[in-house]
């Protein structure tokens, strides 16, 4: 195929989990669901204290174009709506559900009548599905494309984080639901292939699904070498089909989707049972927990209900991660919940939780030679410390995708990330300058030209 | 209340390796030098090792005493810096100038620039070179090497001599164009020739560095590159058992696996090392072939430290979709 693969680490997988079926979780004794858990628009509470929700009612409408709705996870009463605290800063509503433990669905779920394409993006819409493998943008505005501009749509089933197993989980157990989904998107846009890339470190999922997709046209298994961060979306399509997202451009701008196997098998979901967003497959792991497995929970759980499930820890935890070691994010505390895109707890004892300090740089380049998108962290990172703007726009610092390569790799310890991503903010600023600048003298010139007219 | 947890930027895992692991691969991989040192020069080579590794490693944790900075000897970088210098010298080297060579090469060059990863270029080098210029008579003593390294065992000096009297080296027989007096080629790459201690022995340097490229220290790029300009370059001239006798004589390999491969003073791309390999190759041919030293290595190799961060510039990586702006 003659695709030159991007860099990357060998992190450690992990996988303590593939081979353990998803437990569902019964419903704790209360959720607490955010009104925001996607990029964009927070949606909007539509339940009062007090009322009766069954699971898959709606509680939060979306709350404009980029957003989307919100469903109860679990039936009972809605307690009351309060101000969260988000931990990426800011706050949200969250709708407080207490749970009545019998789990009723909601009578009005309703499968939706697909027909066509905007059918389909009407209930890909209505399904509340955001982007699952990782930031959560909304999937319908990202589905919402011209077909015709569409060359490839690749299912990221590389699930390259370690220890994080529950897409192949969805992949081995919804595998069905899945290949019906790359179908369907075969169908509605027409491309020239749905790919699913898979990294070759699950051997089974690879093979289950070849066997499906044998007997589709247009619908195949791409293997990829186990290789972090091969799921990273432009990795992903680089490696896949050789074309390069230029900076500040989508997917699409190079005919490319890409789709998070979990996020197609809940939209499958939908349409098929009227059955929207209220659980998440997650994966428990880290060296404090207990037992390690994968578990269904309701979204809204409380990180110490679900730890509580799995059967406790096995040393106190002193750091907790949503999602995978390499880009997910310590939380304070066990009060969090479970969102729409966690697919991860993991609870770090005392030893993992602490990071060995840094020492000097010693110029070695190994974070050059395993960044995926060819930076120079180190560079960067002195560029950043002798506080030169335009050397940080050079180095190009605001195309880092933050995977965590140069961090992991760096022999020295030095918090490359954190650096790029403090160095983003320096760069902003320098460039809203620049323009605010360039403003000022095109109004001054304007103003001159208008006074010797 | 509960405990309170760690959080941190991700990612919150870390690599195995780190400096001092990498460091102590570096002494790992001298090892067959030092062996050969001790098989060719006798005892007094683990001598004038020790000597220079105990006076870095002093030296280092006396001035960062001094200075109240924190100590780094436990990252092993000053004992492979004195130990590369002690490479470089002869064996009948006198102690007290292997001091000054540590001290010149810890101090001036290294700790003075700010310490690990900010000097320009290359500690252990730099010493040598300063010793060169100082005691040129002393670094050019070379003192004949055991032609049957197994009889060197159990000696103080090489069995050949008792005193260390002046012998030609390979480098300066080539100097006349063509190896002279009972020197072979396979001599040359066991290295059972007149040298510094740990230059001699193209084999065991080669042992190192294949080593160090499989346990992804030094990428092979500038190694390569700096070999294989010499011996293209020395093809040209004076054809192929010229060309072999070049690239095994004197301190190529040892300059080209462990000098010209320090990280902080040579670039940090592929395309940037392969560069910084030919242009050393380039200057030691331009050196052994019309300078009036015989060898140019490490002069070449400070040549190109200096050029280092303009070579950086041209040979920055692209990042990838980057657009020009
Ligand atoms: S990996 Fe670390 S030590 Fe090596 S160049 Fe990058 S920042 Fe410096
Ligand atoms: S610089 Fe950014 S993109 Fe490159 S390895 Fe580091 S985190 Fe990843």
């Amino acid at each position: 195929m003659g695709i030159k693969l991007l860099p990357g680490v060998h992190a450690p997988h992990r996988k303590n989990t593939a081979d353990m079926e998803p437990v569902r979780m019964p419903p704790p004794a209360v959720v607490k669901i955010p009104m925001s858990m996607n990029i964009g628009r927070p949606a909007t509470p539509i339940v009062k204290p007090g009322q009766k929700v069954a699971v898959g009612e709606k509680i939060g409408e979306a709350g404009g174009f980029v957003s989307s709705p919100i469903f109860a996870s679990v039936s009972g009463t809605v307690k009351k709506i309060e101000d969260v605290l988000l931990f990426h800063g800011g706050t949200c509503p969250a709708v407080v559900i207490e749970s009545d433990g019998e789990q009723t669905l909601f009578e009005g779920l309703q499968a939706p009548e697909v027909t066509d394409f905007d059918s389909f993006i009407n209930a890909v819409a209505a399904s509340g599905v955001v982007g699952l493998g990782g930031a959560g943008f909304p999937t319908a505005v990202k589905l919402k494309a011209d077909p015709a501009k569409v060359d490839f749509i690749c299912v990221n089933g590389a699930e390259c984080e370690p220890y994080i197993t529950a897409d192949t989980r969805t992949m081995l157990d919804n595998s069905e639901r899945l290949v019906k989904g790359m179908r369907m998107l075969y169908d509605y846009y027409k491309p020239e292939h749905v790919w699913i890339g898979i990294e070759d470190n699950k051997p089974k999922a690879i093979s289950r699904l070849k066997e499906l997709a044998a007997r589709i046209d247009g619908v195949d298994v791409y293997p990829l070498p186990a290789m972090y961060p091969q799921g990273g979306e432009k990795v992903l399509i680089h490696n896949i089909t050789g074309r390069v997202v230029p900076e500040g451009k989508l997917p699409l701008d190079v005919g490319c989707i890409v789709v998070n196997p979990t996020t197609l098998v809940t939209i499958v979901r939908f349409i098929e049972t009227g059955m929207p967003l209220v659980e998440k497959v997650l994966t428990v792991d880290g060296s404090a927990i207990k037992n390690p497995q994968n578990v269904i929970v309701p979204i809204g759980t409380s990180l110490r209900d679900v730890a509580e499930f799995t059967g406790g820890f096995r040393e106190p935890p002193k750091k907790i991660i949503m999602g995978g070691p390499m880009m997910g994010i310590a939380v304070p505390g066990l009060d969090e919940v479970v969102i729409k895109n966690t697919n991860a707890l993991l609870f770090l004892n005392a030893k993992d939780a602490v990071l060995p300090e840094p020492t000097p740089c010693i110029k070695c380049g190994r974070c050059i030679a395993h960044c995926p998108l060819h930076l120079m962290p180190a560079d960067i990172e002195t560029a950043f410390q002798m506080n030169k703007p335009e050397d940080l726009k050079a180095l190009k610092v605001n195309l880092c995708m933050e995977c965590g390569c140069c961090s992991y790799i760096c022999p020295a310890r030095r918090p490359l990330v954190q650096t790029n991503k403090l160095a983003k903010g320096v760069l902003n600023a320098y460039n809203a300058k620049l323009k605010a600048d360039a403003e000022k003298k095109a109004a001054k010139e304007a103003a001159g030209k208008e006074a010797s007219a | 209340m509960e405990e309170m947890m760690y959080v941190s930027i991700s990612p919150h895992i870390r690599a195995k390796e780190d400096t001092r692991s990498i460091m102590r691969d570096v002494l790992i991989a001298l090892c067959p030098a030092v062996v050969a040192s001790v098989l060719i020069f006798g005892f007094r080579a683990l001598l004038v090792e020790a000597f220079c590794v105990v006076c870095c490693v002093a030296l280092e944790l006396v001035f960062e005493r001094i200075c109240k900075r924190p100590s780094t000897i436990g990252d092993l970088s000053a004992a492979v810096t004195g130990l590369i210098l002690a490479l470089n010298l002869p064996v009948s080297i006198p102690l007290w100038q292997a001091l000054v060579g540590c001290a010149v090469a810890i101090v001036v060059v290294k700790q003075l620039f700010g310490g690990i990863g900010h000097n320009f270029a290359n500690p252990a080098m730099t010493g040598r070179i300063v010793m060169f210029l100082a005691f040129s008579s002393a670094m050019a003593t070379w003192a004949p090497a055991a032609t049957n390294p197994a009889a060197g065992l159990g000696s103080w000096y090489s069995p050949a001599t008792v005193d260390a009297v002046a012998t030609a080296t390979p480098l300066r027989y080539l100097k006349d164009g063509a190896l002279g007096g009972d020197y072979t080629i396979l001599r040359l790459f066991l290295g059972t020739v007149g040298g510094s201690l740990g230059e001699t022995s193209a084999l065991a340097l080669l042992i190192g560095g294949c080593y160090l490229i499989y346990r992804k220290v030094i990428s092979w790029h500038t190694p390569v590159a700096f070999i294989c300009t010499v011996f293209v370059l020395s093809l040209l001239k004076g054809g192929a058992s010229f060309a072999a006798a070049e690239i095994f004589a004197g301190g190529l390999f040892l300059g080209a696996i462990f000098m010209a491969t320090d990280y902080a003073t040579t670039p940090s791309t592929s395309a940037g090392r392969v560069v910084f390999g030919i242009g050393c190759g380039l200057i030691t041919c331009l050196i052994r072939f019309f300078g009036s030293y015989p060898e140019g290595v490490s002069f070449s190799i400070l040549l190109m430290n200096i050029l280092t961060p303009y070579i950086s510039k041209w040979t920055m990586s692209k990042p990838l979709g980057g657009v020009k702006q």
